[in-house]
């Protein structure tokens, strides 16, 4: 009989079982008033997110776009939809830098876009200047931006373009943006180092490349420049006219024409911007990169259950509840996800799953860190450095647990051993903040101190050392104690007054915009994409070759 | 069925050259792979790689692509046929096929050559000849005077007798001048007065013909067979009456709205006709016919005629395999009585012509060819391939396309209906005008003559259309589902194949992808701004007009098909798209638009220098008025070029010095050759 039915049966049942449990997530009740009422907060929140994005992307006011385009040159987001390949996507680094930062400025995205995404084939980390917002100046965090997409193609290893337009340091600020080690200068630092280890490094200039900026393309592998265009000198005509009184239009003086044929400072000629970038795209192709992905690939599916279920499932309220392993199962392959050591140290969800074929470790908040917790999330840090897999942390956390007994059980060398792991742990970490991030947890879990590769925020999270109201009591009842140790009264109307600016503050402060702006994370991304930026992340970090992990010392 | 000996003295023919090239070769061949007889192809340097060469059991290169030093040189075909042994030389249409001197050296050599004995070729290759011969057997010919007696009271009586309308000519006369026609007696005297008055003035000679004048005559042939037993038969007529260029391009079988009794007569004059002859063979006797279906002799064509294929389809006979059976000696496989007429058939030729350029020919490389499903009901007679080249050494025609249909409306319908699925890009065709054409009510009503195009000019040119704004975002769709395409194959083939950054969704980071297209259509350029929708469709924007575009390329039978939906209307099209050209064939239409080519590709490169001219097809250059060093104007003459019977006067693109001259005078330019470098003045201090 058996072996008479084994053709009836479908190839590798066992298989097939197999696979079936390994998916997790439930369907939800999209009726339920909660589903209802969290779906419609976090759309709105998400809808803000869009539209605050939409207008930067205009960059400049309407004035500066229609003189910029008006010499002929494309706005700086066409230039790098051109530079890419066509249709393919962009994964742009945080657009809401500078957002409310210099008062009454406005420095859309910083005045500069960065951001990776293929040229010719090649991932590449794009910095384009945009000429648009305040002449392409660097404000401190104009600066900042720029470094930390340095930094992101140096840890992954990926070809540098700078689509160059700026007038250099912007004067008034030039405190903040000239001396200190991670100023203007770390940039030219950055593309030698890069250029030192085989991270190619190309410029075009298509607009002005002034003093200290004219080192990007000097400093450049290979660059462009683009005729009556691009200029690059150290000095401009008028500085030129001040200290020798010589009297030069900016095309003698740096134009294509000078560099291409006399100075040698650039190498390729242009007539247009669409042409600089045709060229720039011959470059890469001409770079001989191969992507090597030292793990193993398969073929990737869809989650079971669309990624915009998230918005149902989290909501805008931090107190509330949910388990991660719903948020995980819209954003993994197939929605399956092979938990580890899943009935220890619950409040800490870990396991192995696929996002686009590429293998990842989870690491999921849900609910307060214990000893148990944080010993497990150690394990499982080991288990994936052992094995080269790249860890994605889901960060929603308040802390560890606090309290007399937790103390005595040493739960704060259980989250030393954890804080060692995330600290040493060498494969690709991405960071997503989509609750809170509060103290310790934040170093638990693969905070912006512990170098991850990639860190987005959903518009949801908030980031702080303690939550507003904790720090508020805290402050409260310290002050309640010292008045009372100089026999004063402490009256409620004194502590609503006292605590209430602390919460207003830690509530701005803890805000994702407040944090995006200041560049302490690569963006705020909309939950129902986490799935795609993930991917795109993935492919990035991949670029770069694993160096080994090794681990401090784990206090027992 | 092999050709077997005959009863009477035939010789068996198991090998034949067919001294041809090009569909009519190709159409021998297939008969003859039929009937089990082996094919012996001769080409030209131009055709070795041609279908007709591939479709032979054996093949024989003969020379130079010049049709002189070829397909009509007598002896070299002549040695080929002894060389290859074989029986019989079918001479197909045109180059040899009525060539008496080919007829007698194939009889003096003993090799069957299939067509008419010398004598009927030399009889009906003379005008006056065969018009005496015909009259004599009783086949109505145009009436006319020629005699020297010029006086009125002659000429008039002569026109009485010829019956009115009449033309009155000037025997020197040429162009129309000293030409008047007669519509009755009562206006003779004066018209005839008139056209002596402007003979005199033109030609200082005011001798006079009267001929019979038919107003808006239809062409109308009727195919007739011979055998070597003086038997001969007719399979009805064929109207050719619409022609450009005196050129047929649409032929039907049997000639619309002629009645039996005219068919019948039409067909006994014809025999007659063949038999006065003593016709062997496939002939064709033409005649011109008057609105009252009055009938009168032309010529007679002593070949199997390109059209033949109409013939056919109505008889159900193979006319190549009679041909062949009747140059072995065989009697007529079918008597006159067995021939029967079924339904109506319609043949168009395609040719690589400019029919908004006076039907210019055209030759230039077959880039995409599709074409209908064949079948029992629809015929596809070509010698051509995609990827093949017109060229320019021979006829331009591309195919012929055969349809029956069980009545006229029926095949005309299915001509139309496979026409649009006829879809060649690489050069130009007159598939356009042939739908236009064949879908004028006129022409549906059967009412063809031979002034038919240029009575109905305006309606068959019309004026050239802007591409809709629906046709636009599907240009747009193909373009980006194109894109996709080439972006899935590069990712299929990398090394990391999953990568989200090789999809083509445009992703952005909480905006949506925007980017603006340059579609061309005609001189008219239009912005197309593209929108990536998160659900994958696309919104499309179009002179302030907002469209929602979705769709899907399906790839069948070597095709790309687009299937589109615009705004929730959804089409489907044939996709092609070469040389920066987007081409979508559909039922209703062909549209195509281009993409400008950016500025830093076109002709102007960073070294500063420019373009130049460039030639417009194959050819040689006859004239060069320009040498190194000259200062031209935009418009000044650079070269003269001879293509395609033509000359081609190559102009100066823009001001400028002429920097290098790349061809003599006498030299071959092949198409869109660089023909002269021009450096812009203003360019050069760059």
């Amino acid at each position: 009989l058996l072996r008479g039915s084994r053709t009836l049966i479908p190839a590798l049942p066992r298989l097939y079982h197999g696979d079936s449990v390994a998916a997790i997530g439930s369907q939800f009740d999209y009726n339920s008033a909660l589903f209802q009422e969290n779906y419609e907060r976090m759309n709105a929140l998400v809808t803000q997110l869009k539209e605050r994005a939409e207008k930067i992307r205009l960059g400049g006011g309407e004035k500066a776009r229609a003189l910029h385009t008006s010499r002929g040159k494309l706005l700086p987001r066409e230039r790098i939809d051109r530079l890419l390949d066509p249709g393919s996507p962009f994964l742009e680094f945080s657009q809401f830098a500078a957002y409310e930062l210099y008062g009454n400025e406005e420095v859309p995205a910083g005045g500069i876009i960065t951001g990776i995404g293929r040229v010719s084939g090649v991932e590449c980390v794009i910095v384009a200047n945009d000429a648009t917002v305040k002449g392409g100046t660097y404000y401190p965090i104009t600066v900042k931006k720029h470094l930390r997409a340095q930094e992101i193609a140096q840890q992954n290893s990926l070809p540098c373009i700078y689509l160059v337009d700026s007038g250099g340091a912007n004067l008034p600020r030039q405190a903040d943006v000239f001396p200190d080690r991670d100023h203007f200068g770390r940039i030219f630092f950055n593309q030698a180092r890069m250029s030192s280890k085989g991270i190619s490094q190309v410029a075009v200039v298509m607009g002005s490349c002034t003093a200290g900026g004219a080192y990007v393309p000097a400093m450049a592998d290979e660059s462009i420049i683009v005729k009556n265009q691009g200029t690059i000198f150290l000095g401009g005509p008028p500085l030129v006219k001040a200290a020798t009184g010589e009297e030069v239009s900016a095309e003698d003086l740096g134009g294509a024409d000078l560099h291409c044929r006399r100075s040698g400072v650039t190498d390729h000629y242009a007539i247009d911007d669409n042409h600089a970038l045709h060229l720039a795209r011959k470059i890469v192709r001409n770079l001989n990169y191969v992507k090597k992905v030292n793990v193993s690939i398969e073929q990737p599916e869809e989650p079971l259950f669309p990624t915009d279920e998230i918005y149902g499932i989290v909501g805008d309220n931090l107190k509330r509840n949910f388990d991660i392993r719903e948020v995980i199962a819209r954003v993994v392959d197939g929605s399956k996800f092979d938990e580890f050591k899943a009935l220890y140290g619950d409040t800490l969800v870990t396991g192995f799953a696929r996002i686009f074929g590429y293998p990842v470790g989870i690491i999921g908040n849900n609910g307060v860190l214990f000893s148990e917790s944080a010993k497990k999330g150690t394990h499982f840090i080991q288990l994936c450095c052992q094995r080269n897999i790249p860890l994605i942390f889901l960060q929603n956390i308040t802390g560890f647990m606090v309290g007399r007994e937790y103390e005595a059980g040493g739960i704060a060398k259980d989250g030393a051993k954890m804080v060692t792991a995330v600290a040493c742990a060498n494969v690709p970490k991405i960071t997503v903040i989509i609750g809170g991030s509060y103290g310790a947890g934040n170093y638990g879990m693969c905070g912006r101190a512990y170098g991850p590769r990639f860190l987005y925020m959903w518009p949801n999270a908030r980031i702080s050392v303690m939550g507003g109201e904790q720090a508020a009591t805290v402050l409260a009842t310290i002050t309640k104690d010292q008045k009372a140790r100089e026999g004063k009264q402490f009256s409620l109307e004194e502590e609503t007054a006292l605590k209430e600016p602390i919460i207003a503050r830690f509530e701005e402060e803890g805000s994702p915009y407040y944090s995006s702006a200041r560049l302490w994370d690569d963006g705020i991304i909309d939950p129902a994409d986490t799935r795609l930026v993930l991917g795109l992340s993935l492919s990035s970090a991949l670029n770069a070759p694993t160096e080994e992990t090794h681990f401090g010392v784990f206090r027992m | 069925t092999p050709v077997r000996f005959s009863s009477v003295g035939g010789r068996r023919i198991e090998k034949v050259l067919i001294a041809n090239r090009g569909e009519i070769a190709c159409r021998v061949m297939r008969t003859a792979k039929k009937m089990g007889v082996r094919s012996v192809a001769v080409y030209s340097e131009a055709d070795k790689h041609s279908m007709h060469v591939a479709l032979a059991d054996e093949a024989y290169h003969i020379g130079p692509a010049a049709s002189q030093q070829s397909y009509l040189s007598m002896k070299k075909i002549m040695a080929i046929a002894k060389k290859s042994t074989a029986q019989a030389i079918h001479p197909g249409y045109g180059f040899l096929s009525e060539n008496t001197e080919f007829a007698e050296l194939c009889k003096q050599e003993g090799i069957i050559f299939i067509g008419p004995p010398s004598s009927a070729i030399r009889d009906m290759g003379i005008k006056s000849t065969s018009k005496h011969i015909m009259a004599a057997a009783g086949v109505p010919i145009i009436e006319g005077y020629h005699g020297d007696d010029q006086s009125n009271q002659k000429l008039k009586e002569e026109a009485k007798r010829i019956g009115y309308p009449v033309m009155i000519k000037a025997v020197r006369g040429g162009g129309g001048k000293g030409m008047r026609i007669a519509r009755t007696e009562a206006d003779f005297l004066d018209q005839l007065e008139s056209a002596r008055r402007e003979a005199r003035k033109s030609f200082n000679d005011d001798a006079m013909l009267v001929e019979k004048f038919v107003e808006n005559p239809r062409h109308v042939e009727v195919q007739v067979f011979g055998d070597q037993h003086g038997n001969a038969v007719y399979l009805f007529e064929r109207d050719c009456s619409v022609q450009r260029r005196h050129q047929k391009i649409i032929e039907e079988a049997p000639g619309p709205g002629i009645k039996p009794e005219v068919r019948r007569r039409l067909g006994e004059a014809a025999v007659r006709a063949a038999k006065a002859v003593k016709y062997v063979g496939a002939g064709t006797v033409e005649f011109i016919m008057d609105a009252d279906h009055n009938f009168y002799f032309m010529e007679m064509n002593t070949r199997l005629q390109v059209e033949h294929p109409v013939t056919e389809m109505i008889t159900g006979t193979d006319l190549v395999e009679w041909q062949l059976r009747i140059a072995a000696g065989e009697k007529l496989p079918l008597s006159q009585d067995e021939i029967s007429l079924d339904g109506h058939s319609f043949e168009a030729r395609i040719y690589a012509e400019d029919p908004s350029n006076d039907f210019l020919p055209g030759a230039g490389p077959l880039l995409h060819l599709s074409t209908p499903e064949p079948n029992d009901f629809i015929r596809i007679e070509t010698g051509v391939r995609q990827g093949d080249e017109v060229s320019v050494h021979y006829d331009p025609m591309i195919a012929k396309l055969v349809v029956w249909g069980e009545d006229r409306s029926a095949a005309l319908q299915k001509l139309r209906y496979c026409l649009r699925q006829y879809n060649i890009v690489g050069l130009s065709t007159n598939i356009d005008f042939l739908l236009s054409l064949s879908g004028h009510p006129e022409f549906e009503a059967g009412k063809v003559d031979t002034s038919f195009i240029a009575r109905h000019h305006s309606q068959l040119f019309p004026p050239s259309r802007k591409v809709s704004k629906e046709g636009l975002c599907q240009a747009a769709l193909g373009l980006l589902l194109q894109e996709k395409a080439v972006t899935k194959e590069f990712k299929l083939h990398s090394n990391d194949p999953y990568s989200p950054f090789a999809s083509s969704t445009g992703s952005r980071i909480n905006i949506l992808h925007t980017r603006t297209l340059v579609l061309q259509d005609g001189e008219n350029k239009v912005e197309v701004y593209i929108s990536y929708n998160r659900d994958g469709t696309y919104s499309v924007k179009i002179e302030g007009e907002i469209f929602c575009v979705s769709g899907s390329l399906i790839y069948k039978d070597g095709s790309s098909f687009l299937n589109c939906s615009v705004n929730g209307v959804t089409s489907t099209s044939k996709l092609v798209i070469l040389n920066n050209t987007v081409h979508l064939f559909s039922m209703e239409c062909h549209e195509q638009v281009t993409i400008p080519v950016p500025k830093f590709l076109a002709g102007v490169s960073s070294t500063g220098s420019q373009g130049g001219a460039v030639a417009p097809m194959t050819g040689t250059i006859e004239k060069v008025f320009v040498k190194e060093g000259d200062e031209v104007k935009v418009g000044d003459p650079l070269m003269v070029m001879i293509a395609m019977k033509m000359e081609h006067t190559i102009r100066a693109p823009k001001a400028g010095v002429i920097k290098k001259v790349f061809f003599k005078e006498g030299s071959q330019a092949s198409r869109h050759a660089a023909l002269i470098e021009l450096e812009e003045k203003n360019a050069v201090s760059d």
